[in-house]
């Protein structure tokens, strides 16, 4: 089999798959928080890169809008407002945490295996141009009745999580919005 | 256009490495963050078949990536909730330190 010269959209794929994968795994090793919801952002810009080369050009758009503006955000948001009393010499891993990585090595080889078994598809498709008014169009039609149940997900999730976040004084009046106030000991 | 089988392998490895930190990190929100990452491994994937497949003008795999993404949004949304509400009652983000339900 002739090697064949590697054409700009795959040295293009591979640049976005590398810094895609090094941002992963800075998510999950770095001890910052903070460096760990950048590093999630980060990853998410390479996927929405790869959408738009694969032709998905809505879903890229709509992956930097929901998860870049507004998951990342509020992952941030959290970090800095949950962060302050850990000591900085407490472990970042759970005390199992082979168990865990190499559960996930195992799953990687037989991912690996059935990818590599598969025989593919057609190595060069056609071109797909979706444009918006297609999609519109499909989520009015044939797409109505899971938007819908999307909807009422989004605002069920929304007032729930609302209702989770909020201090509990505004159920049990001022006693317990000074026992919010308080602050309780390590252990 | 790269073949089908890196953007499965990519998808893969995102997958991967997400779990990986999933099960091994402490921080509640840390965890959060790897089961996005694994959200947007599959993600990855249906867009690749969509892109791949016989019919990509029946926006299948695309719709489903869509509801994916709204429903992944919504996820995150109570997930942080539920960090912060275990951080204001047991003062830590570690879901290892905040093992029981009940206070």
């Amino acid at each position: 089999m002739p090697i064949e010269p590697i054409s700009t959209p795959t040295l293009v794929f591979s640049g976005l798959a590398l810094v895609a994968l090094l941002a992963a795994l800075g998510a999950i090793t770095l001890r910052n928080l903070v460096h760990c919801g950048l590093c999630l952002a980060v990853v998410l810009a390479s996927l929405a890169a790869v959408y738009l080369q694969l032709g998905a050009q809505f879903i890229g758009l709509a992956q930097v809008l929901i998860y870049i503006g507004a998951v990342a955000v509020l992952i941030l948001f959290t970090v800095l407002l949950t962060r302050g009393r850990e000591p900085e010499d407490s472990p970042i891993f759970s005390c199992g945490g082979w168990v865990g990585a190499s559960t996930a090595l195992a799953l990687f080889v037989v991912l690996v295996a059935a990818i590599l078994s598969f025989p593919g598809g057609d190595p060069s498709p056609p071109p797909a141009n979706i444009a918006v008014r297609q999609i519109g169009e499909s989520l009015m039609g044939r797409f109505v009745v899971p938007l819908q149940i999307a909807g009422l997900l989004l605002t069920a999730a929304l007032i729930g999580a609302a209702v989770i976040a909020l201090p509990r004084h505004t159920a049990r009046g001022v006693k317990s919005s000074a026992d919010t106030n308080q602050s309780f000991p390590l252990n | 256009m790269a073949p089908l089988h890196w953007y499965l392998i990519l998808s893969a490895l995102l997958f991967c490495i997400g779990l990986a930190g999933a099960m091994t990190r402490r921080n509640g929100i840390i965890v959060l963050v790897c089961i996005e990452l694994m959200l947007n491994a599959a993600n990855l994937n249906f867009i690749a078949f969509w892109r791949f497949g016989p019919n990509p003008e029946a926006l299948t795999g695309m719709m489903f990536v869509l509801f994916s993404i709204a429903i992944a949004a919504a996820e995150a949304a109570v997930g942080l909730a539920l960090v912060m509400a275990i951080h204001r009652h047991h003062r830590t983000a570690n879901i290892d330190e905040a093992a029981a339900l009940k206070g």
